[in-house]
Formats: C-alpha cells, structure tokens, sequence
C-alpha cells in the first residue's frame, strides 16, 4: 500500500519537479538578458538529462572501471592482475572463446537464416502466417526460452523412450541414431545453446530484413527481369547491394544482444562443460564469490569489446544512414 | 494554478506521513502475533509440498503469513540480499559451510537469545548443536537430517539375479562386474541438479573418502589442509571412476549421469526387466521413490544397505548431513516461526513422508512410516562415528568448484590430473577468507 502511494507521488512528482525547473530557467533568463539566452538554453534545458547520465551511467562505468584494479573486496589495489587472470587462466580462455564462437556463429547464421526467410517468403500468399509464426519467440524471454529447449534436449539412452524432442525425431526420422545428451556433451553443447538463441532472434532479423526487402522497388528488379538475369543474379547484384545498410543495422543489433548473453547459458548448463560465457562468469565473481576485482574486469571487457560497435552505429547515424 | 499547487502539497505530504509511520508488523487482537515472515530456501517440488503442509498449522495457530522463497542457486541469491542489507528473515540452509562464513561476517542472530536453550539441549544432541554453532554461538538450528552415503535396491530383482547384498568395497566391485557381465549395467547415477549440478558426485567421494581415511583426515580435507592432488584425494577420484566412468556399470554412460536429475535418476533401478541394480543416495530419496511408484512397498519392493566398508578400522562411520535454519532478523514473527521447527510437530512433517530424519530427540521411532525409514533413524543416531557432509562444511567458492569438478570429471575421467590442479588453485583463494 506504502509503495502505490509513493509510486503515485513518483509519477506525479517528477514531471512537476521538472516543469518547475523549465519554469524557474525560463524566469532566470527573460532576467538575464538577450546575449546569454541562445548559447546557454539548450545547455540548461539539458542538464537534468546530463546530471542523469552522469549519475546512472558515467559514475558507475567510472567507477567499474577503477574496481577492476583492485582486490577481491576492493580493499587493496592490484594493478592488472585481474585483467592477465582472465586473458591466461586456462579456464577463463575457454570463456572467452565461448563468447567469440557466439559471436561469429549467432550473428552469420541468425543474418543470413532471416535473409533468407525474408526472400522467400516475399512473394507467397502466406507470408503473413509464417512471419508471424517466425517471429513468435520473440516474445517470450530468454529464460523461458532456456527452459523449453532443456526439455527439448533431455537425454534417454538409446532404447528407452526418448522424452526429449529433439532426440525423439532424430530417433524416428534416421533409424541408426544414437541419441545425444546435447548440452552435457563438450562437442555439442555451445552449438546447442547457439541454436536456441538463434530460434529466438532469427524472427527480429527477418523482420527488419523483409522490411529492407520491401523498400526496393519492384521496377528494379522487373527491369533485370526482362533483361535476362537469373533469380541468383538479381539476389546478389542488386537486392543484396541494396540492403546493405539494413544487413548492417541487423548485425550490429545482433551483435550488441550476443555479446552479452547470459540467460540461456545459465539455465540451461549454468556454464558447466566449457559452456561458460563473460556474463555469465561475471555474476558468478560478482553474486558467488564476492570477487568484486575480477567481476569488474569482466565487465570492463564487455565493454571494450562493444565500443567498435558503438562507434561504428554513430558513425552511420552521424552520416545520416538508415 | 494556486489551487493545483495546493492539491499537490497535500498529496505528497500525506504520502510522506504514510511512510515515516513505518511499514510495520502490528500484532493482532486476540493474542495472535500477525505479520509474516520471509523465508529463503533451496526446496521445490515434493519438499516444497512437505514444507508447506508443516507450515499450514503454524499459520493458522499463530496468523503469522510465511512468504518462501525457493531457488536452487540459494548460494548467490542469500549472498547478494546479505551483502545489499536485505536479507530474508529466515534461511533455510543446506549446510553449516555457507552459514559460518555468514556468521564471522556477524549479519547472523545469535540463537541463545532467540530459542529457549534449556528445551534445546533437551531435544537435541549436543553434536547437532555444535555443528550449528560458530565460534561458541549458536547460529543455526537443524530441522531435518538425511543419512547418506546408502546404496538403494529392489530386493526382488536382486534376488532374480542371484546377487548378495556385499559389505566390502571389494565385493560391490566383483559384484557390478558379474552383473555388467551378463549384459545389464550395475549402477544408476544422476548428477544433473540446476545450478548446483554434480552434488551427487560429491556425496560418493565424501563416502569413499570417509571409509578410507577416516575422521581426521576427513576433517582436514574439508578444512581445506589436505591438497586435491595429494596421494589419497587422488586414489578416491580413481576409485570412483571405476564406477562411473565406466560405461558398461552406468547405465546410459556419462552422457546419462549428466543429464539426468537427482531426483529421478533411480528409475532403471525399478523399471521392468532392471536397467540396473544399485543407486547411490541419501535417505530423503525414499519420498521421491514412493511419489513416482505409490504402488511399491519399503523393505519388499525397495530398501537399501549402508556402503560398504573399504578400510575394517572405519566400517561403521556413517556421513550425515541436515538442513538448518539460520536467522537473519530478529521479529517476534522469525522468533515464532523458529521455535516452531525446533519442534517434534514440525520435525514430523518431513519423517512422515519419509523425507528427513528428525534431529529431535522427542521425535518417536513409532513415527517413522516404515521400518526402512526407521532402520535409517536407528543408524543415524546411534552411529559411532558420525560426520557431516564433507562439501556443505566448505566455503562456498570450493564447494561450487567441487560440484562442478565432478561435471567436468565424469564427461572427462581422464583429465583427472588438470581437474584436481584446478581445484586446488581454488583452494588457495577459497580459504584465505576475504
């Protein structure tokens, strides 16, 4: 009851503080004088804006940052031993390749899996139904995701009925199939989890794809048409040249959701089996052991390794890019 | 715009009244003490049941609302609510390990003051008071205790089979061998448990470890004085993995032992024809026996032998290990709850369905539901030598480096030797205490 109360002097407190503010800037400068007004309003209108920034996010990424220098309860400093920990314990490399397989493997096969659905669905009656249908795990969360696919991937010696689905269709469709315990299995477990997440994103590239797709006029490839050029050619000469900036959008998307992957690793093995990933270590330095340095490190990582991806998103925004 | 202004004010300052009066725990009329209690635990599915139905009376006796909640990953979710100052009142933990770090961090209740220790010493065994105390305070209570390190069976199939029940190590394995030799795998195992994956595999290296070394030895390894590459932490992983890593004694190879959960991987053992003969595990898995085959009878359709005995000197030493409650925040509603399942009445609500041994003296054998369960009562508490589960005692960080150990070991049994470096690399962290 306490909390509705305050939940309702929040939202109607905020916008009223606000507006105070505007108000109170507004009376400061009309007392001011013309010559201060121009450059100094759009600094003062944004400075609630900034003082959050600084507050929510250049305060705690500062201070990350400096707690990856220290020790495990931050008492003293460590220089960079957290940071060579990570990059030459033998354990830890294996995290780190596990983030790099994520990448390449979910960002290629979710692009071109949604490029190809986009095309192929293009010109069929039914293109609603199946887009829909596609787009579905969308809309659950990466959790729930990971509890279906660990049904789907539960194991039964061969011979017994197999409960899990995927197991259980192999099993029916190729008559010598040995049944796999998929996630528990160092051969396949990654490309298992990768699988999952590629079912759950595959829906938002074909989404923005299809839209791309549809923004090349059809008196484009009507013309290559008649001039003779195959399905093959049109794809690669001119519908892919011309989605490229949407392919890029996707990708960087897709690319900034892999790197920090967390929820399907941690249900489905917890890490176990050279499944491991940054985020994942992460909570665990951070939740179980209460190693705050390494926990640190982890994400200072993170962060390193989104930042090309960052500059390259502005660049293209700055460029006026779609 | 003066009037709006003034509408606000009221509202806001109505708000701030409303919060400084605290959100408090009245006490309600009629001699009721109200309120709730929050209780963090690992129990899901079946205990969850048993543990709601003993607390069905207390809140009805007592108008005080229980609110648990259940995670298998306990070990984070307690840890970060501690260390962010907002810890449950109550947790119900599965080991003295993780509460003594909790206690030397001083954020546990000293329960001397909370529980009337003239009735507790009365009710418990001074051993189970001692192992709920640190540094001479007492911080948890135990509700409810399992044997392990039992082997269970089906007396009817192993009769078909014309086996005996074996007392030595030596005779298990001559045993396991003469059964895999005629075509079925000997063993059930499943490691497979959530976040805490791999526990069951600790429990056997916990047993092995006991009846080959003993007590004292025990006690260093879990204090963290022995090396996991020393001689003896070696031979017992070895030991093990003429088990386990062999795929003709477990059914379904390792790819079984670790998908399957801990809770349903005893079924080969009652399927028809057998899919294997023996599974390991402690005495609280005759609940989730029974709840999967109603149909079956304790002692006739199912029982179980203590493990067998490796060195004579150790033979009777039995490993134990309970559940405690700790306390976190003293209100009049956790005092109430606590001294609740201090007592035989709760304590009874896991011995009925055969889920716990109950820790309280006053509990009577009569209550046990069936000689097997009884028999289990008998060992625990007139065992000789009795130790507590060598991996609950450990820190944290190397009980979870251990469960994952295991993972590793049954999917890999010959990087033995990089497994056990590992795992003493943690050591070295986990025991400095920060």
């Amino acid at each position: 009851m306490i909390n509705l109360l305050w939940a309702l002097v929040a939202v109607a407190g905020v916008p009223l503080v606000l507006g105070g503010y505007i108000f109170a800037v507004e009376a400061a400068m009309k007392r001011s004088g013309s010559r201060a007004r121009g450059g100094l309003r759009p600094w003062l209108w944004l400075a609630p804006a900034f003082v959050l920034l600084a507050v929510f996010l250049i305060y705690p990424t500062v201070s990350t940052a400096a707690l990856s220098f220290l020790n495990a309860n931050s008492a003293k400093p460590v220089s960079f031993a957290n940071y060579t920990y990570i990059f030459t314990d033998s354990n830890m490399l294996i995290v780190l390749r596990n983030n790099l397989v994520w990448l390449v493997l979910f960002t290629f096969v979710t692009v071109i899996l949604g490029l190809l659905i986009a095309v192929l669905t293009d010109r069929v009656r039914y293109e609603r139904a199946v887009k829909a249908l596609i787009f579905l795990p969308m809309a659950i969360s990466f959790v729930a995701a990971g509890v279906i696919w660990k049904f789907m991937y539960q194991y039964q010696p061969a011979g017994a009925a197999q409960v899990g689905t995927v197991n259980a269709i192999f099993s029916s469709i190729f008559p010598r199939f040995t049944p796999q315990a998929w996630l528990f299995n160092k051969s396949q477990n990654n490309g298992a989890l990768i699988i999952v997440g590629i079912w759950m994103w595959v829906g938002f590239a074909m989404v923005i794809l299809s839209a791309g797709l549809k923004g090349i006029s059809t008196s484009l490839i009507e013309a290559a048409r008649i001039d003779g050029a195959r399905e093959g050619r049109i794809f690669f000469s001119i519908i892919l040249p011309l989605m490229r900036s949407t392919i890029i959008v996707v990708a960087t998307t897709l690319i900034i959701t892999v790197l920090k992957i967390f929820d399907v690793v941690y249900v489905m093995t917890n890490g176990n089996l050279d499944t491991d990933v940054i985020a994942n270590r992460m909570y665990k330095e951070m939740f179980n052991y209460q190693n705050f340095g390494r926990a640190s490190a982890f994400a200072v990582i993170l962060l390193l390794a989104i930042i090309p991806v960052m500059v390259l998103n502005i660049r293209r925004f700055g460029r006026g890019g779609s | 715009m003066r009037r709006l202004v003034l509408i606000l004010f009221v509202l806001l300052s109505t708000g701030a009244l409303l919060f400084a009066t605290g959100s408090g725990e009245s006490t309600q009329a009629g001699g009721k003490v109200g309120g709730s209690v929050s209780v963090l635990g690992v129990w899901g599915g079946q205990e969850l049941d048993i543990f709601n139905s003993m607390v069905a009376p207390f809140q009805d006796r007592t108008g005080v609302k229980v609110e648990f909640e259940g995670t298998r990953d306990l070990d984070a979710v307690l840890t970060t609510r501690v260390a962010a100052g907002n810890p449950p009142d109550l947790a119900a933990l599965p080991g003295p390990g993780k509460m003594a770090e909790f206690a030397r961090q001083g954020k546990m209740v000293d329960l001397s003051g909370v529980l009337d220790m003239a009735a507790m010493k009365k009710a418990y065994a001074q051993g189970w008071l001692d192992l709920g105390s640190v540094d001479g305070k007492l911080v948890g209570i135990f509700t409810k205790a399992s044997l392990k390190g039992l082997i269970w069976y089906n007396p009817k199939n192993l009769k078909a089979a014309g086996v005996q029940i074996p007392t030595t190590w030596d005779q298990l394995m001559s045993t396991s061998q003469a059964i895999a030799a005629k075509g079925t795998t000997p063993w059930a195992v499943g490691v497979e448990s959530g976040a805490a994956s791999g526990w069951t595999g600790t429990d056997w290296l916990e047993n092995i470890f006991l009846r080959m070394y003993g007590p004292a030895k025990y006690k260093d390894w879990y204090d963290g004085k022995l090396a996991w590459t020393s001689p003896e932490v070696k031979t017992v992983w070895q030991t093990w993995g003429k088990i386990v890593a062999d795929p003709k004694m477990v059914y379904g190879g390792s790819q079984y032992e670790l998908s399957t959960n801990f809770g349903t991987a005893f079924t080969p053992v009652f399927q028809t024809p057998p899919a294997a003969y023996f599974h390991f595990q402690a005495t609280f898995i005759q609940s989730f026996i029974q709840k999967q085959y109603p149909d079956l009878k304790p002692v006739d359709d199912f029982n179980f032998f203590g493990f067998p005995a490796i060195n004579q000197q150790y033979a009777k030493a039995v490993e134990i290990a309970g559940d405690l409650f700790g306390m976190f925040k003293k209100t009049p509603q956790s005092t109430a709850f606590i001294t609740y399942v201090t007592t035989a009445e709760a304590q009874d609500f896991w011995v009925k369905p055969a889920n716990g041994i109950s820790p309280n003296r006053a509990v009577p054998l009569s209550d046990y539901p069936d000689p097997l369960s009884k028999n289990a009562a008998q060992i625990l508490t007139s065992a000789d030598i009795a130790v507590f589960d060598a991996s609950d005692m450990m820190p944290s960080k190397m009980n979870a480096a251990f469960w994952s150990a295991i993972m590793s070991y049954l999917a890999n049994p010959d990087q033995l030797d990089s497994i056990l470096s590992d795992l003493d690399k943690v050591r070295a962290d986990a025991y400095s205490g920060s």
